[in-house]
């Protein structure tokens, strides 16, 4: 077990999507392990979510589970500054938010054990 | 067990347009679904009609279907299932029947599914107690209702069905749920009935996760390194069992991936909900189901459950909202962020000395974080990036006026701005989205056959 606290990118434990519902966004972010999913599911709020995108101003964050998956689903809802044809972004349907999301930097303590949270080596090779 | 195979070969109009040929030539598919209809392309369809009552559908897909006469020539079990109708199914199946009689088909009916399109209905709907309240805002159509210009209920599965069973092998369609493309043929062929919502869950797994193309082959994984030969990506295949459980793969010798992590990110893909996936055919709960990798490039998903569908069509209705344009100059230097800033306000400001306000502008310096403006920014500040001015306005002529201002900028402006060789700007027009329910007993979806 670690004995500090490690800082890694969110893409260290889980990958993701994102896409539009007009002028809502989902991002999909999937654990890569079963401790990952537990790390999620306990840190990775509706809250934090919503606070990293504060500057896109969401009106409403929500959070859904699919255990299956070992992921977590966001609705980002009015976040696409009108969304496809009317928003004056470059990115009118949220492509790029599940990305910004795994770029996140978080901190897992000592006891939740990061190494059992990375991506197992056997599965990029299948 | 009976098993039905559908593979899709478009995602979007716009797609890869060899991509439904080679999927029909090597997926050995009992169906071929082409999808090409995202959720504002029927409001351009729909002034496409408008100017020219022949027009008003996905035009990719008659060059297509010139393509495929042959294949089907040589595999005449394969049906075509397409969305490709859009606001004219009837007009873009005469094109088709063109073709087909040319290619030495006539014995392939082509189905036509029709009745999405309530615009014409709009006012008598509303009078009888139909309101459309947007669903986002709760607004009243009423607010908007001289600007819309398209109004399409997203039919289900029944109706293409219908077709299927009526003896079509190549189903033209209007607005439909993108799941629907696949979940007819599999009730179709493996005898289901309508009432049976965890096949027709399962179906719609499958149909989700195929409808936009290579989405589920490996296109936009978070891993897309490891998926070898992505330039020759295959399209996805859904192989369907009548107990409802399911695979999904691509064929031989292309490249990309299937496995759980593609899977996985494509199920969650423009869900809300994930425990329930709204469609007019099923109520579907991706939190049922089991995936196992059961070989390279095969994931099976078994477990689905669903629950009926809700007695409402969802509508997507299209307004015409003003005009916008957006225009690029390449911002070059040490302070080229800072610089690409200043340069995108003068614009603006210029414009306004002209006398000329916007309802809605924006600046974006794009290699500064632009794409999520305010979440991420660079480590290091960028050599050069795209200043990337827009605006939206209710007067064409304003926004046509915002277009000439670009290049004056190269010879007025900052040094080191490049790149302005495209030209000034187009100006397109916008509109906007209202999604709203109606009653499923006040649409009545039409099939016909030729």
């Amino acid at each position: 077990m670690p004995t500090h606290a490690t800082v890694l990118p969110l893409s260290s434990i889980a990958h993701g999507r994102s896409g539009d519902k007009g002028n809502h966004a989902n991002i999909a972010v999937i654990a890569y392990t079963d401790a990952g999913f537990g790390w999620l599911r306990e840190h990775l709020s509706a809250a934090a979510v919503a606070a990293y995108f504060a500057p896109l101003a969401p009106t409403k964050v929500e959070r859904y589970e699919a255990a299956n998956l070992r992921a977590l689903n966001f609705v980002l809802r009015d976040v696409l500054a009108g969304g496809a044809s009317r928003s004056l972004r470059i990115d009118t349907q949220g492509k790029t938010l599940a990305l910004a999301l795994l770029q996140m930097q978080v901190e897992v303590a000592p006891s939740a054990d990061f190494r059992a949270m990375l991506r197992p080596v056997a599965v990029a090779k299948s | 067990m009976k098993r039905v195979r559908i593979g899709n070969g478009c995602g979007f109009w716009g797609d890869n347009i060899d991509a439904p040929i080679l999927l029909a030539q090597h997926g050995r598919l009992d169906y071929l679904t082409l999808e090409y209809l995202a959720e504002l392309t029927m409001s351009i369809l729909a002034l496409q009609k408008e100017r020219d009552p022949t027009a008003g559908y996905a035009t990719d897909f008659i060059d297509v279907l010139s393509r495929l006469a042959p294949i089907l020539k040589t595999q005449p079990n394969l049906k075509v299932v397409t969305n490709a109708g859009g606001m004219n199914p009837h007009a873009c199946a005469k094109r088709a029947r063109a073709i087909r009689d040319q290619a030495g088909l006539k014995e392939m009916r082509i189905g036509i599914v029709a009745g999405d399109d309530l615009l014409p209905r709009l006012d008598e709907l509303l009078a009888t107690g139909h309101p459309f309240t947007n669903l986002d805002t709760g607004e009243s159509l009423e607010s908007v209702r001289e600007h819309v210009v398209s109004a399409n209920a997203y039919l289900g599965a029944r109706p293409i069905a219908d077709a299927l069973a009526r003896g079509a092998g190549l189903v033209i369609t209007g607005r439909v749920a993108d799941a629907s493309l696949s979940v007819a043929p599999a009730a179709h062929e493996l005898g289901w009935s309508w009432q049976s919502a965890d096949q027709l869950a399962a179906a719609t797994v499958a149909g989700h996760l195929i409808e936009c193309g290579a989405q589920a082959t490996g296109g936009l994984w978070c891993n897309w390194q490891e998926a070898p030969d992505l330039a020759n990506v295959g399209y996805p295949i859904a192989d369907i069992a009548a107990d409802g459980s399911l695979r999904i793969t691509k064929p031989a010798a292309t490249g990309g991936r299937v496995n759980i992590e593609t899977i996985s990110e494509q199920l969650l893909y423009e869900v809300g909900d994930p425990a329930a996936y709204l469609t007019p055919d099923v109520v579907a709960d991706f939190t049922s189901v089991a995936l196992h990798e059961v070989g390279v490039d095969v994931v099976e998903i078994s477990g689905s459950r669903g629950r009926p569908a809700t007695d409402s069509y969802k509508v997507s209705i299209a307004y015409r909202d003003g005009f916008a344009a957006s225009g690029m100059l390449v911002v070059f230097g040490g302070d080229a962020l800072e610089k690409s800033q200043r340069a995108g306000t003068m614009i603006l400001d210029r414009l306004r000395r002209a006398g000329l306000e916007f309802a809605a502008s924006n600046i974006e310096c794009i290699g500064g974080g632009a794409c999520v403006p305010g979440v991420v920014q660079p480590d290091l500040p960028p050599p050069e990036v795209v200043l990337r001015v827009s605006v939206r306005d209710p007067r064409r002529l304003a926004v046509e006026r915002f277009a000439k201002e670009f290049s004056p900028l190269v010879t007025s402006g900052p040094p080191g701005i490049t790149g302005y060789t495209t030209g000034r700007p187009p100006v397109r027009e916008v509109f906007a989205y209202w999604p709203a329910l109606v009653a499923k007993s006040a649409v009545r979806a039409e099939v016909s056959l030729l």
